[in-house]
Formats: C-alpha cells, sequence, structure tokens
C-alpha cells in the first residue's frame, strides 16, 4: 500500500564522517558564544547587529525549506496530484531547513532565555513584524513535523498513520500553507523600519511580495536541486517529465518577481541608480542576472530536458534568492558612516556546522524512512 | 457540496492578495500611538545648541556619575595599562550614553564656520516621538511613557537587535561582550526627571547648550533663536528653559531649521546649529517615519486578522478536497 521507501545503505560513510567534524567545530564555538557572548565569535557590531547568522541561518534557510510550501501549493491548492511523489521529499528538506532556522535563532539572540516574551500577550508588541515572524515560523515548524508524521508511522506504527491524522491531516495542510505566506512575505516587511537606511535598489513597500514570490521560486528550485542531486548521490532514477513541468511553473514566477522588481523601480524613479557605478550596484545586477540566466536556459527548447540545464537553472535560482536576501539585509543596509561588517572564521564555520547537521539528518532520514517515492519495476 | 471552482479560486487569490500586501500601498492611515499631534502636553525634551557649545564635556561626565557609569578606555591606552584613569571613548557605547564629538574644516580657526571652522555636536538618544526601536521591539523591550514621552529599556529584552537594525539614529548600543547582555541608551534621566529633576547634561553644562524643558517649551526657546539677527544680543537661560540664570552674549548665524522637529515624525532631543547639520553627523530623513510606513502596512495586511482567516478557509475547503480525492485513489490500488 506504501509507495514510498527508504533506500537503504551504511549511514556512517566517509563524507558523513566529514560533515560530523563540522558539526563538532560548530558544536564547541556555539559554547564559546554562550559562554562569552555573541561579539566572541562574530564580527557582529551595533551598526551591523544582523550578520551571517540571522541572513545565511535564518533567511536563507527557511526559503530554502520553502520546497514543501511549493509543491503543497501545487498539489492541494491548484490540484496538479502529478507533483504529489515530490510532496515527502519537499516536507523533509522543509523539516530540516525551518527546524534549523528556528534553532539558529537561539544563537543569534542576546538574551534567549526572554523569547518566550514573544508569545506572552503582556510583552508582544503587535506593531512589530518580528512577532508575526516569530509566530509563523515557530508554529510552522511544528505543522511541518505533523504533516511529515506519516514517514515516522509508516516505519514504526503498525497499521501506519492512524486514522484521525488522516482525516484531519488537510488542516494542517491548509496551515501549512498559510503560514508560510505569512511568514515569508513579513521576513521582508521587517526591512521597511530601516527606511532609507536600505539602498532604494531593495528598499520599498513591495518588500513582502517580493520576498514571497522569491521564496517560492526558492522553494521550487530547490525541489527541482533535491531530486536532481538525490538521484546522483543516492543512484536513482531521474524524474526529468516532471521536474521539466516544476521548471516551468519556477519560470513563470521568476517572470512575475522581475515584473513587480523592476516595475517598482521604475515607478518610484529609482531605475537609474542601477547606472551609479559601485558595490551595490553590481550586487543588484549580479542578483538579478542570476534570474535571468535561468530563465535564458529554460527557454532554450532543445536544453529544457536536460538534467543538466535543469541543475544549472535551479543552481542558479537558489543563488539569486540567497544574494536577494544579502544585498536586502547587509549590502544594502548602510548604518552610516564607518561601519564595517564581513563575517568572521568562526561565524562562518557555525553556520557550515548548521549546514552539516542538515545534511547528515538528510542523509540519515532518506535511507532510513520511507521518504523517496519507491522506484517501479517493470 | 459544488462549490465552483472558479468562485473558489477567486476566494484563495483574494485572500492571498490581502495577505501579502498587494493592496497595502493604498492605505494611509498611520497607526502610531503617539504622533506629534498627540504627543502629552507634559511631553518633556532637550533643546541642544551647538553654537553654544564650548566642546568641556562636563555633560558626558555627569552623565556618567548620575547613571552610574564605567568610564572607558580605548584599546591602546588599555594595552599600556592606562585603565580608569580618564575616559576616552570615541562613540556611544554600552558604557557612554552621551558623546560630544568634533566637526573641524581645513585650519579649524573659527568655530561655529563650515570653511576652516570647527563645531561640536552632542548625540544621544533622540527620544522620537514615533519611536523606531519601540515599533520594532518584539518583546516591549523599548518603551515610551505615555506622560513624558522619555523611551527606555526594559528587562524584558531578548536581544535581537531589531531595535538596532530600526533606529534611524543609530542609538541602541548592545554588549556583544557579555554571556548575559542588555541595551543601552539615553534614557533622558528618567529616574531624575520622575521626581522633578533635570538630565545630567543640562545640570552641568555650564555654557547653556543643553537645556531641559517641556517639548512645546524648548521647540519656542528654539523657534524664538533662529529668529534673532547674527550678532543680536541674547540671554541664554543655562539649565533649564525657564532657568532665571542666563548667559547674555551675541547670537551666532543660526541655520533657519530646528533639526529634530520633523525628523521622521519629530524627536523629543532638537538641535540648533549654525553648521549644515549634516556635515555634523545628523541623518537627513524624511518627516513621514518608516515606523509609519511599516506599521501601516502590518496593519493593513491582519487587519483583524481577516485576510488570514479567509485564506486558511479557503485552503482548508481546498486541502480537504485534495487530500480525499488522493485517499480514495490509494484505497482503490489496495482494493484491486
Ligand atoms: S533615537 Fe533611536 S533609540 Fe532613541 S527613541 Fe529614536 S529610535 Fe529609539
Ligand atoms: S534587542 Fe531587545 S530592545 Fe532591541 S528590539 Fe530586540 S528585544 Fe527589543
Amino acid at each position: 500500500m506504501n509507495n514510498h521507501k527508504p533506500v537503504g545503505g551504511k549511514i556512517l560513510t566517509k563524507p558523513f564522517m566529514v560533515l560530523a567534524f563540522l558539526a563538532l567545530i560548530a558544536f564547541i564555538l556555539i559554547i564559546k558564544r554562550f559562554l562569552f557572548g555573541i561579539g566572541s565569535v562574530t564580527n557582529l557590531s551595533d551598526g551591523y547587529p544582523w550578520g551571517l547568522w540571522i541572513v545565511y541561518d535564518v533567511l536563507v534557510g527557511t526559503a530554502f525549506g520553502c520546497g514543501g510550501y511549493a509543491i503543497a501549493l501545487l498539489v492541494y491548492v491548484f490540484n496538479k496530484g502529478e507533483y504529489h511523489p515530490l510532496i515527502r521529499p519537499a516536507l523533509m528538506t522543509s523539516v530540516f531547513g525551518y527546524t534549523l532556522a528556528g534553532a539558529s535563532i537561539i544563537l543569534d539572540v542576546g538574551r534567549y532565555w526572554n523569547l518566550y516574551n514573544m508569545f506572552w500577550p503582556k510583552y508582544a508588541n503587535i506593531n512589530s513584524v518580528m512577532v508575526e515572524v516569530a509566530i509563523c515560523v515557530a508554529s510552522y515548524v511544528m505543522i511541518l513535523w505533523i504533516e511529515f508524521s506519516p514517514s515516522f508511522f509508516e516505519k514504526w506504527r503498525k497499521g501506519g498513520t492512524p486514522t484521525f491524522v488522516k482525516r484531519f491531516m488537510f488542516v494542517f495542510i491548509a496551515i501549512g500553507v498559510l503560514l508560510p505566506t505569512m511568514h515569508q512575505s513579513s521576513l521582508g516587511s521587517l526591512m521597511i523600519i530601516a527606511g532609507n537606511r536600505l539602498f532604494p535598489l531593495w528598499q520599498t513597500n513591495w518588500l513582502p511580495l517580493l520576498f514571497l514570490i522569491s521564496a517560492l521560486t526558492m522553494g521550487y528550485g530547490m525541489v527541482i536541486f533535491e531530486s536532481l542531486f538525490s538521484s546522483v548521490i543516492l543512484h536513482r532514477p531521474l524524474e526529468i517529465s516532471m521536474l521539466k513541468k516544476l521548471s516551468a511553473v519556477m519560470q513563470k514566477l521568476l517572470v512575475v518577481f522581475l515584473i513587480f522588481r523592476f516595475g517598482d523601480l521604475i515607478w518610484r524613479g529609482e531605475i537609474s541608480t542601477i547606472f551609479d557605478i559601485g558595490f551595490k550596484q553590481s550586487m543588484f545586477i549580479l542578483e538579478n542576472a542570476l534570474i535571468i540566466i535561468p530563465m535564458i536556459l529554460l527557454f532554450i527548447k532543445n536544453k529544457k530536458s536536460s538534467p543538466r540545464s535543469l541543475f544549472l537553472s535551479a543552481s542558479a535560482v537558489l543563488l539569486a534568492g540567497t544574494l536577494y536576501r544579502f544585498n536586502t539585509y547587509l549590502v544594502g543596509f548602510d548604518p552610516g558612516h564607518g561601519w564595517h561588517y564581513f563575517p568572521s572564521v568562526s561565524e562562518i564555520m557555525v553556520t557550515l556546522g548548521i549546514v552539516s547537521v542538515e545534511l547528515m539528518a538528510y542523509l540519515v532520514f532518506v535511507k532510513k524512512l520511507p521518504i523517496m517515492p519507491a522506484i517501479q519495476h517493470n | 457540496m459544488t462549490i465552483n471552482r472558479r468562485d473558489f479560486i477567486k476566494v484563495l487569490s483574494f485572500g492571498a492578495a490581502a495577505a501579502t500586501g498587494s493592496n497595502t500601498l493604498f492605505g494611509n492611515s498611520t497607526i502610531s500611538k503617539t504622533s506629534k499631534h498627540t504627543l502629552s502636553k507634559d511631553a518633556v525634551g532637550i533643546l541642544y545648541d551647538a553654537t553654544l557649545c564650548i566642546g568641556c564635556k562636563a555633560c558626558e561626565v555627569a552623565c556618567k556619575r548620575v547613571n552610574g557609569m564605567p568610564v572607558e578606555n580605548s584599546e591602546w591606552e588599555k594595552m599600556h595599562g592606562i585603565e580608569d584613569a580618564w575616559d576616552s571613548g570615541s562613540d556611544l557605547s554600552t558604557k557612554t550614553l552621551n558623546k560630544i564629538k568634533m566637526y573641524k574644516h581645513g585650519s579649524a580657526t573659527v568655530k561655529n564656520r563650515e570653511k576652516n571652522g570647527f563645531s561640536f555636536i552632542k548625540r544621544a538618544c533622540m527620544h522620537c516621538i514615533e519611536p523606531a526601536c519601540e515599533s520594532a521591539c518584539p518583546v516591549s523591550g523599548f518603551t515610551k511613557d505615555p506622560k513624558t514621552g522619555i523611551v527606555v529599556w526594559n528587562e524584558s529584552c531578548c536581544g535581537c537587535r531589531y531595535c538596532e537594525i530600526a533606529c534611524p539614529y543609530n542609538i541602541p548600543r548592545f554588549e556583544y561582550d557579555k554571556a548575559i547582555p542588555k541595551v543601552f541608551k539615553c534614557e533622558m534621566c528618567s529616574h531624575l526627571v520622575s521626581v522633578g529633576g533635570v538630565p545630567g547634561c543640562c545640570d552641568s553644562c555650564p555654557s547653556g547648550a543643553s537645556i531641559f524643558g517641556k517639548v512645546d517649551d524648548i521647540l519656542e526657546e528654539a523657534r524664538k533663536r533662529i529668529a534673532l539677527k547674527a550678532g543680536e544680543e541674547y540671554a541664554y537661560p543655562i539649565s533649564t528653559v525657564h532657568d532665571k540664570e542666563k548667559q547674555i552674549r551675541p547670537t551666532e548665524k543660526y541655520i533657519n531649521y530646528i533639526y529634530g522637529e520633523n525628523e521622521a515624525g519629530g524627536t523629543q532631543y532638537i538641535i540648533l546649529s549654525a553648521v549644515p547639520f549634516e556635515i555634523l553627523g545628523l541623518p537627513k530623513l524624511p518627516e513621514k517615519s518608516a515606523v509609519s510606513t511599516s506599521e501601516t502596512i502590518q496593519h493593513t495586511i491582519y487587519k483583524g486578522l481577516i485576510a488570514p482567516i479567509a485564506l486558511l478557509v479557503g485552503l482548508a475547503f481546498s486541502a480537504h478536497r485534495t487530500t480525499r480525492k488522493h485517499q480514495l485513489a490509494e484505497e482503490n490500488t489496495i482494493h484491486e
């Protein structure tokens, strides 16, 4: 009855041990951070209070985790049942992406023991965009684990997923589409209050919509990336025709994104800012080139079906979204004279460690749990 | 159930549009709790007149004394064993809430002149009328006193530093070097003001450059000063706007502008100067605060939670139908 199967195979492979080593280094640095303060491992300052950890671990991490959201939207809202086999692997990347992003907030927040105040009516400030983000991300992590629970039930419970879980799953699925819609857009709104300290190429009242569309493109990009990646390293057959269709959806979203992005710049009269040569402008051009390249790649018809161009396109989209977030939060942010930021080695090592934990969990899960679509032997 | 699929998609996209803010750009109501029009009549503030400041830093010393803040030494001084002998921080920090800075140009011979001249500037929290730190903070880590309008930090802070991203003047300072950090900024000596006292800086200033008073009164005083002709004699009050003790002296050529009157919705710390404000490091800000833009967008999207709830209902309906279809398909394959 079950159309998902564990992939099987050894867990403690060489790459796995390398990842474990990176995770260990990060763990030691994290202890240092809790003993001696955030400044002891990061280059953060009062001018650049948010750095690599917030932008990569939280913003990019959750956007990479939008695969589950993006596929759920197709399957359950637009009723495209053919994508159903992609849901579980997509959900799994989402579960890790979001869980680790949520956990990494504790590292970055100075007074973590007070985090619960965000959910405490006496202190929660409804004017703060961050309260909305916090509530939605925290609840979404829980929803994701519930949505993902059938994989555990099928493995460890006789009779598989309990009927009541199945019966109410639609509620969780619905909430699971609503919450990312809310917080991925709010992750853009967060920067509106920075006002003119954020460079006009990025500061706009449309930040919420742009961040939402961008997160969706990254969600589809991640699903394509992950399918191709797993087919190579886990020696699985390619789901190329489905991925091709998915890339068409992604491509349409990229067009919509660019229309809003440039339409807004023209409307605000900031389009000419691009031509004042400088570092910020170059980063802007790079960010958008990374969107335009996959669009061209995917437009060239005969190349469309090649796994290589699909992989390149998906990677470019993921990079573009990553850069868009780095630009909005760091490159375009100017706190004034004399402040600089570039992440310290320890800061980078902690982020690498978090990514390693994610990859390790991925390998364990696909090998041990029924997640990947079963291979059809005809 | 026969709900037309097209209608349903309409509901969905309406909800989605509302939930993500495509219609928010058309709302321009300001939702901030305080604005210039609703500021309490008892709100207090400081008028800093850079033309009078002699750069003696008496205010810095007094600030440290009345707030119990430690002295600060540079890394170089610490390396050479100089510690606690004098205070030498060069900017606001977790130990310094109030800083006198200097602008100088060329030969720097004449005070209050832009070219070949110099000027002092006192930097501290502006006590915004629409404080970005307070609006941004998720956990009420900064609150604005409804009566005095003074913005203070509270222990409920979770250390996320969103206030530092939000503050247009780059004021809050976070203890990056502590395992149990706090956030620091000038709190206009609220502990003294609440018992009828005067902030340390105004109390100690010998030249009348910093004076304390009700916001309305200091604004009136500032307007009077910028209307004076250069060289005209004027009786400057010394530590509060109504101080009996006055210093009579000729005025400088003021720039005809009160910094802080309108910046980002206005501030309770206002500044006068004879040299352009930008060269003193004060940011040029639009009158409409980013706070009101941010709050307007956020509240339009989430007004009464109507859009999210509408979206959720649509989504639940759709998900219900699709999951049923999948389950039926699954059951059929089992029975076959
Ligand atoms: S100057 Fe900055 S810290 Fe002070 S009240 Fe305004 S926003 Fe808050
Ligand atoms: S650091 Fe503290 S005061 Fe500042 S926004 Fe975060 S919780 Fe609020």
